[in-house]
């Protein structure tokens, strides 16, 4: 019973992660029909951010802050300089984002090196508390709380806000946004800033939950975002959150009762299927 | 270049519209007067909700568009529509998975008055339905939330396409009071296969044939013309 209240702890804070990082991505491109290979480097940058300034103060709290400004400053920049001009324009979009993404990631390479640094956290992030017997690692929790939060506060922007109105609007519609006097190129870059600075918070928890920032790390997490995107329904906010969990919980279960590396197998079994059986994901709704 | 005529509101001359290969307007002139309603008519094809999207500039075009004297042809999309234009598209397009409510509060544009009693007024069963999905919304009522969202704002101009497609015959009764109504209170330009609703709102016409205006005037004119109705039209219209 602890390993399965283990398993599905860890398996729920790895969904965190996978939500932090697929919630943007959709939304990005729902609004924008842009496949944003270039999140990666957010979450990359995001690590990095929150390991220079550990470094030099000594804050985690501080420094996933600072983490959180730089990944949506950079994705504001990214959208007005870069991907603007290209909107409609698929190929060059993913030319694009694919290329900032290697540079990005080569870059941190060639500053920091290509093995991992430790990531100094407090603590009591390491210890465990023991629930019904299982040892739980406390920064799953600081990652699963977090993760909640997030949605909380999205899923009331969403709903509660202007901006959020006009998303949600324009992942349905988006010439009808702009036919209603809505000028949508402001949503674009605020949904950016949002999905820049949720890769970077996903990239420097990353670090929290490792020990460590690694310069492949937003490329690895990048595929099964992608994954979670897919399966959740491309555009579907609550979709993200959906598949996320089942996506966390089947790598784990997998992992441990099957054999190694069945995890990940099974993910992209349960991604097959649903593009068999419901192409448009499990929130999302099929193209009319 | 033909000059607008007096009392023009809206002012069109050599639109062109190419959506991939094909040159689906070429070179579309006419007027609308202010006040009253002018009809956009012509056979399935003829380019009538082109020209809708490229006066409004949600397909590239080229050519001027001018509205009460400013040339708007070189705007966004969202500015022309900022300039007092309203649009109810073919299919309605109302936002499936926002509720009543949420469309028109989408729809309120900043800067201008909401005529909530107006839309109300005229619609309301909207005002029973404000928590409702709009996607789980019948036709009928999908039309009416389509055109609210037109109405809710100060506009100038509405361009309305086929309102009454796909509508039982009583909606559309319902539908051509109601735009009656509109009529009374913005100019409106309006695209319809349905010619008893044509004859009882429009005071001009235009007819567009393969992306060319073919024949415009009063709306009574033409209507009143079995052989000119058969001829750009392909139908017969029975006396009102």
């Amino acid at each position: 019973m602890s390993t399965f209240i283990l398993l599905t702890v860890t398996g729920l804070g790895l969904a965190a992660l996978y939500f932090l990082v697929a919630s943007g991505l959709s939304l990005i491109y729902g609004l924008m029909d842009v496949l944003n290979f270039a999140h990666g480097a957010f979450l990359t940058l995001g690590a990095y951010t929150a390991w220079v300034v550990v470094d030099a103060t000594g804050s985690l709290l501080l420094g996933v802050a600072v983490a959180i400004a730089v990944g949506a400053v950079l994705a504001v920049l990214m959208e007005t300089a870069l991907l603007r001009r290209m909107y409609g324009s698929h190929v060059p979009q993913v030319l694009l984002t694919v290329g900032l993404l290697l540079a990005i990631t080569a870059l941190i390479r060639s500053i920091f090196g290509t093995d991992a640094l430790q990531l100094a956290t407090p603590e009591w992030m390491n210890e465990v508390t023991e629930i019904l017997g299982a040892p739980i690692p406390n920064n799953r929790f600081v990652l699963i709380v977090t993760a909640v939060l997030v949605y909380l506060a999205m899923s009331a922007f969403l709903a509660k806000t202007r901006y959020g109105l006009i998303i949600r609007a324009g992942v349905e519609n988006r010439a009808m946004v702009t036919a209603l006097g809505i000028d949508v190129r402001r949503a674009f870059t605020l949904v950016f800033a949002i999905g820049g600075a949720l890769a970077a918070l996903a990239g420097a928890l990353a670090g929290v939950i490792n020990n460590a920032v690694s310069p492949e790390q937003g490329m690895s997490l990048l595929i099964f975002a992608f994954i979670v995107v897919i399966i959740g329904g491309l555009g579907s906010f609550r979709g993200s959150a959906l598949a996320a969990v089942l996506v966390g919980l089947l790598q784990q279960y997998a992992n441990f009762y099957g054999a190694v590396g069945a995890g990940d197998l099974i993910v992209v079994l349960m991604l097959a299927a649903i593009l068999l059986v419901r192409p448009q994901g499990l929130l999302g709704r099929a193209a009319s | 270049m033909t000059k607008a005529t007096e009392g023009t509101m809206l002012s069109v001359r050599g639109l062109h519209v190419h959506l991939g290969e094909s040159h689906v307007l070429q070179g579309v002139s006419f007027d609308v007067r202010a006040g009253g309603v002018t009809a956009l008519l012509g056979r399935n094809g003829a380019g009538k909700t082109t020209t809708m999207r490229g006066l409004l500039g949600l397909v590239p075009r080229r050519g001027e568009v001018i509205l009460d004297g400013e040339d708007i042809s070189r705007l966004p999309t969202h500015e022309v529509v900022r300039r007092g234009i309203g649009y109810v598209p073919e299919n309605r397009e109302v936002f499936a998975g926002l509720t009543v409510q949420e469309n028109l509060r989408l729809a309120e544009r900043p800067g201008s008055r909401h005529h909530y009693d107006l839309v109300y007024e005229l619609f309301p069963r909207l005002k029973e339905r404000l928590k409702q999905r709009a996607g789980t919304m019948s036709g009928g009522e999908q039309q009416m939330l389509a055109l609210a969202r037109a109405l809710l704002n100060d506009n100038r101009l509405l361009l309305i396409d086929e309102p009454s497609q796909g509508l039982a015959p009583y909606l559309v009764a319902e539908l051509t009071e109601a735009l009656a109504r509109a009529a009374e209170l913005v100019t409106i330009v309006l695209v319809e296969q349905n010619l008893r609703m044509v004859q009882r709102l429009a005071r001009d016409a235009v007819v567009l044939d393969q992306g060319r205006v073919v024949w415009s005037g009063g709306a009574a004119d033409l209507l009143g013309d079995g052989e000119l109705t058969r001829q750009y039209l392909g139908v017969g219209v029975a006396k009102a």
